[in-house]
């Protein structure tokens, strides 16, 4: 499906297919389309070109969209969106009551729910009474009480401090666990999007760019947009010339990479920081490797890593090299590089 | 897939809620479009046969009369909007920016005059100004041993001055939140580079504000010139006319609607170009400083011109708050108001013919506070609806909308009035003569500060509230009632007392539409006019006085002390 705001096209040519109880992230900057997403797969938004379909009937089309309220889907706010006036159960009851739920039931399940989020203790607060963590909670059990067909989650967790985001990640995925509920998270976070889903759908300027598993998705990133934004990323460019792929002022024999025969022409590959090593002396020829001579020309150390930029020599290109703490080498210093074309993932052309 | 079946489908997706925004829709055509088109329709209609003609412009400018009441006008506005800078502008700037004392006591008499009705200013004014008996020019004749005082109420300049008196509250309000939102860095930054304070304040601040001046300036000017009641108590008795006043006596019997409506023109249009140019002005990008965050400020130390300030800050209060206010409680609890202040003058009788003895106002006291009760329901629940179906998008013309609630602000009362008496005096709906005219009236003068309010409420609240009541399976309605409803209650209490207050005084639509038995407050007041019983018509206003002031303390309680005199009102 696709989206246009007068002449801005938000969300273009989406295309998506959930599995029951999956549980799938929108990844991506701001700006690229995934809320727009979300909320068209909600009902609040109606798609201009496309449609979706849930379990084989068909919800949202531009010529007629079923409203919100009868998608039997729920959703986490990023404001969270709790009734400052209602209490912590009057919200969380209210999808029940909505769904014309016995009061008794209503009663068991708000308890029960609230002691699966852990704040049954604070059942009769109102929200300003809470912190932004158990607001959060709140949300949750009140989208998860009624046994959504889907759980939208938009940016839940980017009002919440560093700590607690992290917590709550894995609580989220926690919940899904034992609810299994078809869930649709979206977030610019990678890190989030790695802990919680199964698989992460990475968008840019309202397109798809790769869906995958997160391992996936960090080792064999497709597009250059992908390789750079989960995680850090080397991105090498070279041609390919015989038996060779000639790079900046390096080459490396073309029989090395997998799926030698595919290679030709312009190739571009990602190599993360930590699949470079660094040796001080050239290291022993291996079958796998190929080695390159450089000049460190800036490093950091940060505690659990040394990042290092190493410039091959005669080249413009920079490499970010991620090296353990007891590797030390100075600035200036000539190293060699080992670089293992099995790391390198190639990308798409653009 | 068939074609029932898509129909069907269709009808299932779509949201019912429609058909309510549609229903609000045809009501606002009702309230604003129809008596404005009806009013333009008039213009060029031949009284008694309807057809199409221009005679009623050649009938309403080919007298010099008529010419000259526009002119009366144009320079009354002038000469108010220019007194109310003198007034506003210097009382502004002490209390946002200096360390004047009593700075409590100047917001508290600003305050009181802007909830002094202006015609009962005028009579007030009457009281202290009238020639001969008037309160100062007998303390003149006392003073001096002069036979008669100076001061004539009944003048150009008279009117000038009591129209002033009760506008510059809005240029105090304009200029004051202007001045505070200009950081004090950028008077610093002045006086780094060598600039005294006087300097700094000319060059500097009060240049910083001048789009808010200018802005006040004209909509002063357009209260001036729209204005009824103290121009009909005051340039009638001294011999002159204005256009309101023209207007008026246009429909002394027999009504001529149709010239009323042609000469009513020139208002309307000076009225809406004046407006666009206020909201240019405001709406300008170079003025950073009105748009910014405040940022620190500092007040400028006076040393003893303070004391200069607060003098003359008391000066403009006087006359236009204390002392009206105290000829005005003198005159209704007394006998008769010429003998002044002593114990044997003092009495209730006054009070009690009003609220009690006198049939007309047995009928027009509960008609004010009912009517004004209605038409604020009306005007809220419609200026809410209307906000809601615009900031939700629920229609594709949504900003149109916007406009059509937003355009009575730019209707003077009386051509307004005169455009609801062309629609509705006539099938198909034939409301002159019920209370309905009046309500309506009323809701529709009101309905811009009511949308204004509404909105900035609905504003307040974030979407996502409403979203998530509807994603667990509850309606439009259903999260309107459940959660934004009691959400908005505090907003538009305040929205409420804000129409309310207006609705309850209002004179210039009130003289056009009421009918025996439908008579308000505000009319009775001006009919009593002419009889000179000064201590029941004093009564009479203070008596709304009383009501309001109840009503804004309740305001206070409610929703916070700048509730009245936000600057929402554009």
């Amino acid at each position: 499906m696709s989206r246009r705001f007068d002449a801005v096209t938000a969300v273009d040519r989406f295309s998506l297919t959930l599995a029951p109880g999956e549980f799938v992230s929108l990844l991506g900057p701001s700006g690229c389309g995934k809320t727009t997403t979300l909320r068209m797969i909600a009902g609040f938004l109606t798609p201009s070109e496309g449609t979706i379909e849930m379990d084989g009937r068909l919800i949202s089309s531009p010529a007629s969209t079923l409203p919100p309220e009868k998608r039997g889907m729920s959703m986490i706010f990023q404001s969270y969106a709790i009734w400052p006036n209602m209490t912590v159960e009057e919200n969380v009851a209210f999808g029940l009551e909505v769904r014309r739920l016995p009061k008794s039931e209503i009663a068991i399940k708000v308890q029960r729910i609230l002691d699966v989020v852990q704040m049954r203790h604070l059942g009769g607060r109102y929200p300003q009474e809470l912190s932004g963590g158990q607001q959060q909670r709140v949300a949750l059990a009140r989208a998860i009480v009624v046994q959504p067909t889907v759980l939208l989650l938009d940016e839940p967790l980017s009002n919440l401090d560093a700590n607690l985001r992290e917590e709550m990640r894995y609580e989220i995925r926690r919940l899904h666990d034992e609810f299994q509920i078809t869930t649709v998270y979206v977030t610019h976070d990678q890190a989030e999007a790695m802990v919680t889903s199964d698989r992460i759908a990475v968008m840019n300027q309202g397109r798809v760019e790769q869906v995958d598993e997160p391992r996936a998705l960090y080792a064999r990133p497709r597009t250059r947009f992908v390789a750079g934004f989960i995680g850090r990323t080397n991105l090498l460019d070279g041609l390919v010339r015989g038996a060779e792929v000639a790079f900046d002022h390096f080459a490396i024999p073309r029989r090395r990479f997998p799926e030698a025969e595919a290679l030709d022409g312009q190739v571009s590959f990602s190599l993360r920081p930590q699949s470079i090593l660094l040796h001080r002396q050239p290291p022993p020829a291996s079958e796998g490797a190929a080695v390159i001579a450089g000049q460190v020309v800036q490093r950091a150390y940060l505690g659990e890593h040394w990042d290092y930029t190493v410039r091959p020599v005669g080249g413009a290109l920079a490499l970010r090299v991620t090296a353990r703490p007891h590797e030390v080498f100075e600035m200036d210093e000539k190293v060699w590089l080992e670089l293992d074309p099995r790391q390198m993932a190639r990308l798409q052309p653009e | 897939m068939t074609d029932a079946a898509a129909v069907a489908r269709r009808w299932r997706h779509l949201d019912k809620s429609v058909f309510v925004w549609l229903l609000l829709i045809a009501l606002l055509l009702v309230l604003v479009i129809n008596p404005l088109a009806r009013l333009l329709w008039a213009s060029f209609q031949h009284p008694e046969t309807g057809a199409f003609t221009l005679e009623n412009y050649a009938a309403a400018y080919g007298r010099w009369r008529y010419i000259e009441a526009l002119i009366n006008s144009l320079v009354v506005g002038l000469a108010a909007a220019v007194l109310c800078i003198v007034f506003g502008v210097p009382m502004a700037w002490a209390v946002s920016r200096t360390d004047m004392p009593g700075k409590g006591l100047v917001w508290a008499a600003v305050l009181g005059t802007f909830i002094m009705p202006n015609y009962l200013g005028a009579v007030a004014w009457i009281l202290m100004a009238g020639p001969n008996a008037g309160r100062l020019n007998r303390a003149y004749s006392a003073l001096t041993g002069a036979a008669a005082g100076p001061f004539n109420v009944y003048s150009m300049t008279g009117l000038v001055l009591v129209i002033a008196c009760y506008s510059f509250p809005y240029m105090f309000v304009f200029t004051r939140s202007a001045l505070d939102l200009i950081s004090s860095e950028m008077e610093d930054a002045a006086s780094t580079l060598g600039a005294g304070a006087l300097r700094t304040t000319l060059r500097v601040t009060l240049p910083l504000a001048l789009p808010a001046i200018m802005g006040a300036f004209i909509v002063e000017f357009l209260e001036a010139i729209a204005l009824f009641g103290a121009p009909a108590l005051i340039a009638l008795p001294a011999r002159f006319q204005v256009m309101t006043t023209m207007l008026w006596q246009m429909f002394e019997f027999p009504p001529r609607v149709q010239v009323a409506a042609a000469y009513s023109m020139p208002l309307l249009l000076i009225t809406v170009f004046l407006f666009w140019l206020q909201y240019r002005l405001i709406a300008r990008k170079g003025y950073v400083a009105l748009t910014g965050k405040g940022g620190e400020r500092r007040l400028v130390r006076l040393g003893p011109w303070r004391w200069v300030l607060l003098g003359y800050c008391l000066f403009v209060t006087s006359l236009s708050f204390f002392l009206p206010m105290l000829v005005v409680l003198q005159a209704a609890f007394a006998r008769a108001w010429g003998r002044g202040f002593s114990l044997d003058n003092l009495t209730l009788r006054n009070i009690r013919f009003v609220l009690i003895d006198q049939p007309a106002t047995r009928t027009a006291t509960p008609n004010t506070f009912v009517y004004a009760a209605a038409a604020s329901l009306i005007a809220l629940g419609l200026a809410l609806a209307i906000a809601y179906i615009v900031a939700r998008r629920l229609v594709p013309f949504g900003r149109a909308l916007t406009y059509v609630a937003m355009a009575p602000f730019v209707i003077p009362g009386i051509v307004l009035a005169i455009g609801f008496y062309a629609a509705y005096t006539s099938k198909p709906l034939v409301l002159y003569g019920t209370a309905w005219i009046l309500i309506l009236a009323f809701a529709t003068r009101f309905l811009p500060i009511a949308y204004t309010n509404s909105d900035a409420a609905l504003r307040s609240i974030n979407p996502e509230l409403e979203d998530a009541a509807r994603i667990l399976g509850g309606g439009r309605l259903l999260a309107l009632r459940r959660v934004v409803g009691p959400l908005l209650r505090r907003g538009l209490a305040g929205a409420f007392i804000l129409v309310f207050i207006p609705a309850t005084r209002e004179l210039s639509s009130a003289i056009f539409l009421y009918t025996t038995g439908t008579q308000v407050l505000s009319v009775l007041l001006f009919d009593k006019s002419d009889e000179g019983n000064f201590e029941v018509l004093s009564s009479m206003g203070l008596i709304l006085v009383v009501v309001t002031v109840v009503l804004v303390l309740i305001g206070f309680r409610v929703v916070g002390r700048d509730f009245l005199l936000r600057r929402t009102a554009t």
